[in-house]
Parts: structure tokens; C-alpha cells; sequence
């Protein structure tokens, strides 16, 4: 039997991998990748967690995570498709037209 | 044998969440995430939770992945982070923030609390858990109420994405 410690230290350092995506680059759509792979690795946590208790309700958390993630793809591509229709570019830089 | 397969597949997502943030086309970094994506399928398996790992292949690595693959081939992107990034040091702030944020992680999960709940996993679980049936169970009974609000957010999602993508009212 792994460690559970191994899995968590696993998922915290994914869920850096993500974050250091969000943090350096500035494609829109590598930024939504990078979401994705944030949500799993704690996906990856709630599961471990589950299995330590016993219990499913981590692994239900993971369904509605699921869930989630789903709509967050939808709406956030169908933001980079106008985002794209309006800059013809999916760089965050580019969208200043809230800045002061 | 167990854990031969839990550090191939650890080894193989971590590879792959990196190739994904370092890759220039988005198409590569797409794929790379599928890899990541699958691996997670793999570790779920390990852990007791069959159901969830099909989910992830089939929702996740499937339908998700493909809606990515879909918009990213759809746009047509040819320049891409081609001009310099307006926000200064943005690399090397990222890291930096990143290795503090991944240390003050580490310091919490060898700050003892993890290791105290390691033995209760010694414990073998029932028989059908994580199978459908025993998720299903919870799900209806005492999920209901979050599983209906799950509903309802995916139809909100489903108006929203087509009011986002409509060209002109």
C-alpha cells in the first residue's frame, strides 16, 4: 500500500505545475488548461482522502468538481471564442479595457 | 507491484503537467493534458474509486478535452505570445511564487497531521466501494439537494456558453 502522504505531496505538486501556468503564460487557453489540471490534482487530494476514511463522500465531492469543471470549459471557451472574435488574439494581455 | 505502478503514473502526469505549461503550440499542450488526465484515471484506480476513474476518462479526457482541441482548432491561432509580456519579471515571479507556494504546502503536509491518518489506510475497504452503486446510493439519498443544484448549474452553463458565442442578437 502507497503512503497517502505520497499522493497528496503528488497533487500539491500539480496543483503547482498549475499555478505556475497561470502565473507565466498568457494564452488564454493554456490558463483554462491550467484550471483544469488545478481542479484535478485536488480531485487527486479528495480521492486519496476518501480512501484514508473510507468514505465515499470524497469521491462524490469529485463528482460535482466534475460537475463543475464541465461548466467552467464551456463558459470559458465560449468567452476565448468572443474574446477571439473581438482582439483576433487569446492574450490576456490584450483585454485592458476595464483598466483605468 | 502497486507501487512500481503508483510512481510510473506519478512520474508520467508530473512529465506531462510540465511539457503542457512549456509547450508553444496549444494543440500539444492540449494532448499533454490528456496524458496528465489519464494518469489521474490510473492513480484513481489505485485508490479504490473504479467509478471515478471511468468518469475521468470518459467526461474529463474525452468530452472536456475534446470541447479544448475543438475551440483551439476552431481559432485558427497563428500568433501567440509572439510580443513581450507587458507585465515585467512575470517569469521569474511566477516561479518564485510558485516555490514558495508548493514549500509552505510541503511544510503542511510533514507537519504531522498527514502521518497520524496513514495507518487507517492500512484498513481495507468494503467491498463495493467506489463502485456505482455505492456512489449512486449517496448520491440520491443524502446528496439529493447538491446533485439538483449540480443540475441546475449545468443548465445555466449550457445558456450562458451559447449567449457568450452568439455573434449578434
Amino acid at each position: 500500500m502507497v503512503p497517502i502522504a505520497n499522493y497528496l505531496v503528488l497533487s500539491a505538486m500539480l496543483f503547482l505545475i498549475g499555478v505556475m501556468g497561470v502565473l507565466f503564460r498568457r494564452s488564454a487557453l493554456i490558463i483554462f488548461m491550467s484550471i483544469e489540471l488545478m481542479l484535478n490534482a485536488v480531485n487527486l487530494s479528495f480521492v486519496a482522502f476518501a480512501r484514508v476514511w473510507n468514505a465515499a463522500d470524497g469521491q462524490l465531492f469529485v463528482m460535482f468538481i466534475f460537475t463543475v469543471a464541465a461548466a467552467e470549459a464551456a463558459v470559458g471557451l465560449a468567452i476565448v471564442i468572443a474574446l477571439f472574435r473581438q482582439r483576433d488574439s487569446v492574450d490576456v494581455d490584450e483585454v485592458n479595457l476595464m483598466k483605468g | 507491484m502497486e507501487t512500481l505502478l503508483f510512481w510510473l503514473l506519478a512520474v508520467m502526469a508530473l512529465t506531462a503537467a510540465v511539457s503542457m505549461i512549456i509547450q508553444r503550440n496549444p494543440v500539444h499542450s492540449a494532448l499533454f493534458l490528456i496524458i496528465t488526465l489519464l494518469s489521474l484515471a490510473g492513480l484513481f484506480l489505485l485508490l479504490n474509486a473504479q467509478f471515478l476513474a471511468v468518469i475521468q476518462v470518459i467526461v474529463y479526457a474525452g468530452a472536456i478535452m475534446v470541447l479544448f482541441l475543438f475551440v483551439i482548432m476552431l481559432l485558427d491561432i497563428r500568433r501567440m505570445e509572439a510580443a513581450p509580456s507587458r507585465v515585467k519579471w512575470q517569469k521569474t515571479l511566477g516561479i518564485l511564487l510558485g516555490v514558495i507556494f508548493f514549500l509552505e504546502t510541503l511544510l503542511v503536509l510533514r507537519s504531522g497531521v498527514i502521518r497520524d491518518l496513514t495507518p487507517a489506510a492500512a484498513a481495507p475497504p468494503a467491498p463495493d466501494f467506489g463502485t456505482a452503486v455505492d456512489l449512486g446510493r449517496a448520491l440520491f439519498t443524502s446528496y439529493l439537494f447538491p446533485l439538483q443544484l449540480a443540475a441546475v448549474l449545468l443548465f445555466v452553463a449550457l445558456i450562458g456558453a451559447v449567449v457568450l458565442s452568439k455573434r449578434r442578437w
